[in-house]
């Protein structure tokens, strides 16, 4: 069917147009195929991105398109980087990122590592402990929301049962020193299976005559772990890490719906003050200028790690 | 053969025809663009009737108030043609005019022997004068809305709890004329067992994405003295928003949320209030009074049960309310202003506002607010003509946005976070407020 078809295209070609495009060489068609391609990334993503750093160097306001534009130089950056309130952004952004990656590596490598063991039932507990990671953020965000309400949140039932304090004393989301974790513990739940799936991957990629060869050489099952397994599967484990890093710097559909930065700027992170002051203060060419420094940070510092990581794999 | 052509030139002609006809009667329909919530409804009600006397269809856009400003404010800057007339929230005045996105009314007005002396003043220079207190008008104040109480009246009433009220405090159990009164009615129900549910003292407003709790704190600080500027002197707010006065307020109203709120009522706001007293969790309920009629008819809290009262009065004895509600505009954008401004006429008609009061919407017009019937005409009305006396709006100004902003930030930090003291609060609020003027150039 699929042959006939391009026999009738043949066909009803005009000649002068069947000739030349025979005549394109392999490099022109090549082109040919990927410029739609090329020419949707320029439109969606350079000339953005482009138009953005002009706009960071502006005093351009999109709720007021009449007034004239001025350039600022670089007022703008000079004013963000003199700005308390978003260095203690960037805190809180690295706080989370910290601590989120940490337990999610752990917890996603231990996970792992026994799911590798192949146990009785383990492709069951496998496809169990990925569901968080098939929802969506929306609905992981509200189911949490829920979980969290302190007069009829499941959440506070089981930490009082556990701790004996009354459930509604136990304000996750309300209480300065609690709701960033609250929002640790979601991601947490939410994308471990994530970092499981991709350490499983590293260590059924170890192969088994490893083991044997230490086994002959009557290694412990703790050095075995140690000299083998933690190295090999070590690329991998610094894969998700980088993925994981990217992801949770630019965390915003989490943390806007269980707290929205709150209470207070408690967990405000850095994308939640880029989207207040784009666009609900409407200051664009400040907020431009947020945008790339958060790009250039984010940038800069996974190319330092994925140099990293290309040293520990030649290792 | 023939008899087929025939049929099928009848029936593209017929459809054409239909076509036409049906683009010639959609081509007058408005599209009218406001907030998703109860008066809206009932604007969809009262407008039937406009559309029965001028033939001109009307068409609803309706947003959640969550993306409201978002939404509508995008599309008027974009110069969007979707909304012929909106009902636009009272802040935006001052940018829609300075951006010329709304059509100045005044011709109109002089034209259609409109005045706004039939309007209640506060609506007039809250929701259609930019300047403000200048006779340039861009909207017809449309929904009058205020910031008041809601209490529960049945247990008020009950003489144990009346009693014990009375042993403690000293004086009888009513509705409060003073915040210190409030704040002791709110610690005496405060965790109480009534009829087998534990109940609290009071919903407020703490919501921090949008306006929530500067609604709700302003509400508080302009009864205990909080001005925005120097009277004498614009933008200068050095004194007076961060005044001693100003700072007890915010003390106070951060002791209200820490002393009597339900758990867990840190990001609260209008829906999140409703639901609160819907479910017969708190005693007292702080929210805009577009609430009340729909309380007024809830099954479980309304009826007998609902009492209504006024913001109360602060310590000097200053007694205001915040001032919501918006008027109507009529897009300078639209390629129906004709028609739309035939809306605004029909809608300023006397009759059509006394109707609209009826079906839950809150009419500005004083010969439908000054009746000698209004008052008694729903349990809600003398609280709402009292409240609508004392209101006080917040900054109208084109840079509303980032002043809402800066005071969300502050407000909830100190509130609910419980980060600093009220006097930082207020001192960071005059810097961030004095940077948002000098970037437009008027400091």
């Amino acid at each position: 069917m699929l042959n006939r078809t391009a026999d009738n295209v043949a066909r009803a070609t005009p000649e002068p147009l069947a000739k030349k495009i025979r005549g394109i060489s392999d490099k022109g068609l090549a082109w040919l195929f990927i410029s739609p391609t090329i020419l949707l990334l320029l439109a969606i993503n350079i000339f953005p991105l482009f138009w953005a750093i002009y706009l960071s160097f502006t005093n351009y306001r999109a709720n007021r398109p009449n007034e004239v534009v001025k350039n600022l130089g670089l007022s703008n950056y000079q004013r963000i980087l003199g700005d308390q309130d978003i260095w203690i952004a960037m805190q809180t952004t690295a706080h989370f990122v910290f601590w989120t990656i940490l337990l999610q590596t752990v917890i996603g490598f231990t996970l792992a590592w026994l799911i590798d063991r192949k146990f009785r039932g383990h492709a069951f507990w496998t496809t169990i402990i990925l569901v968080p990671m098939m929802l969506s953020p929306a609905v992981v965000g509200n189911f949490w929301r829920f979980l969290y309400e302190p007069q009829i949140g499941l959440f506070s039932y089981v930490i009082s049962f556990v701790t004996g304090i009354p459930p509604t004393n136990v304000q996750m989301l309300s209480n300065v020193e609690l709701a960033p974790w609250a929002i640790i513990i979601v991601d947490t739940w939410m994308w471990t299976p994530y970092v499981m799936l991709i350490c499983l991957a590293g260590l059924r990629s170890i192969p088994e005559y490893i083991y044997e060869a230490a086994e002959v050489d009557r290694a412990s099952n703790w050095r075995q772990f140690w000299s083998i397994t933690l190295p090999m599967a070590l690329p991998f484990i610094m894969l998700a890490v980088l993925f994981r890093g990217i992801e949770n710097f630019k965390m915003f559909d989490m943390v806007n719906l269980l707290t929205g930065g709150g209470p207070g700027s408690t967990t405000e992170v850095a994308s939640i003050t880029l989207k207040r002051q784009a666009f609900e203060s409407w200051r664009t060419g400040y907020s431009s200028a947020f945008a790339i420094i958060l790009f250039v940070a984010v940038f800069g510092l996974a190319n330092i790690y994925v140099k990293a990581l290309n040293k520990v794999k030649q290792r | 053969m023939k008899s087929t052509l025939k049929l099928a030139l009848g029936l593209a002609s017929a459809i054409s025809a239909s076509t036409a006809v049906s683009n010639v009667a959609h081509a007058e329909d408005l599209t009218l663009c406001w907030a998703a919530w109860d008066p809206a409804n009932a604007l969809v009600e009262l407008s039937k009737d406009f559309t029965k006397e001028t033939g001109i269809g009307m068409k609803f856009e309706f947003v959640p108030w969550t993306n409201y400003a978002d939404r509508f404010l995008n599309e008027l800057n974009s110069h969007g043609k979707l909304c012929d007339l909106i009902i636009g929230d009272s802040q935006w005045i001052g940018g829609a005019a300075e951006n010329g996105h709304y059509v100045k009314l005044n011709d109109f007005f002089d034209k259609e022997k409109i005045s706004m002396d039939d309007f209640v003043p506060a609506t007039v220079v809250g929701y259609s004068e930019w300047p403000k207190n200048t006779p340039n008008y861009w909207a017809l104040p449309a929904m009058g809305d205020v910031v008041g109480w809601t209490y529960r009246k049945d247990w008020f009433s009950k003489p144990e709890l009346q009693k014990e009220f009375k042993e403690k405090y000293g004086w009888d159990l009513a509705p409060p004329t003073t915040f210190d009164q409030l704040k002791q009615i709110a610690e005496f129900f405060q965790k109480r067992q009534i009829d087998g549910k534990t109940v609290y003292g009071a919903s407020i407003y703490t919501e921090r994405g949008s306006e929530g709790i500067t609604m709700g704190a302003m509400d508080v600080l302009y009864s205990y003295g909080f001005q925005y500027e120097n009277p004498k002197k614009p933008y200068e707010m050095e004194g007076f928003v961060n005044s001693e006065k100003s700072v007890k307020g915010l003390e106070f109203y951060k002791s209200l949320y820490d002393c009597c709120t339900p758990p867990g009522a840190s990001n609260s706001y209008m829906g999140e209030g409703v639901d609160a007293f819907k479910s017969g969790q708190v005693a007292m309920h702080m929210n805009f009074a577009f609430t009340w009629p729909g309380l007024q008819k809830d099954e479980n809290v309304g009826g007998d049960k609902i009492g209504y009262f006024v913001n109360p009065k602060g310590p000097d004895g200053d007694q205001f309310a915040q001032l919501g509600g918006q008027g109507i505009s009529v897009v300078s954008y639209s390629d129906k202003q004709e028609s739309a401004l035939k809306y605004i006429k029909w809608f300023a008609n006397k009759d059509v506002q006394a109707k609209w009061w009826s079906l839950g919407g809150y009419s500005c017009l004083n010969s439908v607010v000054k009746d000698p019937k209004f008052p008694s005409s729903q349990p809600y009305a003398q609280a709402f003509l009292d409240s609508m006396a004392i209101v006080k709006d917040f900054w109208a100004e084109p840079s509303y946005a980032p002043l809402l902003q800066a005071s969300q930030k502050r407000f909830h930090d100190y509130v609910v976070a419980g980060q600093g003291s009220p006097k930082d609060a207020l001192d960071g609020l005059v810097k961030d407020w004095t940077q948002v003027f000098q970037d437009d150039g008027k400091m």
